[in-house]
């Protein structure tokens, strides 16, 4: 299968991503801002970086791009959409995900290993994990505490949407040890069709052994898996 | 005509501000022992042409709507009068 890496200028997880599809042993195209052509892409990447500078705020400029108008087409159309870090802060502005990202609650930029609870294997993006998995996954960001109206929040629990939870490596509630504060302990959520995931959270950083944890790898798999049980004429590899 | 529209973007009263918390700590390690609450946002200064300021307003309002704030986490307040020249970088203080 081909995944589609977005390029925006400040992108810097591009390449990373593109290493992590190769690991899984499947293409990927880079698509250029630019551009409105997705490149024949079973699933769009927007990888991490800061888009346009991320002035004004993370991500508003990005959803602009003329790219960005393919993505929401392809997203409505029910391709699978995975935003990781600033692509995450896209898709909120976007409005493809609801809530928003804010400064972390500690105000640093926080670049270390978080430990994600799967809530629900549910999804094209977590089905080759078990609800309950601990997953060991970097986090590298300034604003990732994700916020929202407590009525979207209810939604999102109540309908299975909230993808990964901030933990302890243990699983239990991480509390004051949140990279960032989010409510409710919110790494990574779905849109209603479930084909549109945003994490904070890096699995492309968590790939490989020699990067500490091959954990965002499942991430990967469960996209491969998700296509090739769409696609009629899907060729296993 | 030209107007200068200033735009003062606001956190939503429920969006937690670490900024805010922070400069509140600041202002009271520096003996400040009246400042109650900090809120930090951000202002944009904007010379626009326009028929009327009314008309400017609008126009401004729409740019809020659309790029300037983010309506989950934002309030904002617009001030729009003839411009005199030059974009103050910092917003006008009542006189």
């Amino acid at each position: 299968m081909r995944f589609g890496i977005a390029v925006f200028p400040g992108t810097w997880s591009d390449r990373d991503c593109a290493r992590a599809v190769e690991v899984a042993g499947h293409e990927s195209v880079h698509l250029w801002h630019r551009d409105r052509d997705l490149g024949g892409s079973d699933c769009v990447i927007l990888p991490g970086g800061f888009s346009y500078g991320d002035h004004l705020r993370t991500g508003a400029v990005a959803r602009f791009a003329p790219l960005m108008e393919s993505v929401q087409e392809f997203a409505a159309g029910g391709g699978l959409v995975l935003g990781i870090c600033n692509g995450f802060q896209i898709l909120c502005e976007a409005h493809l995900l609801p809530g928003a990202l804010t400064r972390n609650v500690s105000l640093e930029f926080r670049c270390e290993t978080a430990w994600l609870r799967v809530e629900t294997a549910a999804t094209p993006f977590t089905s080759a994990c078990e609800p309950g998995q601990v997953l060991a996954v970097p986090v590298s960001h300034g604003e990732g505490r994700y916020v929202a109206e407590p009525s979207t929040l209810d939604r999102l629990e109540a309908d299975g949407r909230v993808a990964f939870r901030y933990v302890s490596p243990d699983g239990s509630p991480v509390g004051d040890a949140s990279p960032n504060g989010s409510m409710r302990d919110i790494a990574g959520i779905v849109n209603e069709a479930r084909n549109v995931l945003g994490m904070m959270p890096h699995p492309e950083r968590a790939a490989e052994p020699l990067l500490g944890s091959t954990d965002g790898m499942r991430i990967f798999q469960s996209v491969v898996n998700a296509v090739a049980a769409d696609s009629v004429f899907a060729v296993p590899r | 005509m030209r107007f200068l529209a200033e735009v003062v973007i606001s956190l939503k009263p429920v969006v937690n501000d670490p900024q805010g918390l922070t400069v509140r700590a600041g202002l009271h390690q520096l003996g400040f022992a009246e400042v109650a609450e900090v809120r930090v946002g951000k202002h944009i200064a904007l010379e626009v042409e326009g028929d009327s300021e009314v008309e400017a307003r609008r126009r401004v309002a729409e740019m809020c709507e659309r790029l300037l704030r983010n309506p989950v986490i934002e309030d904002y307040r617009i001030e729009v009068r003839p411009s005199a020249g030059a974009v103050p970088a910092s917003p006008a203080t009542p006189a």
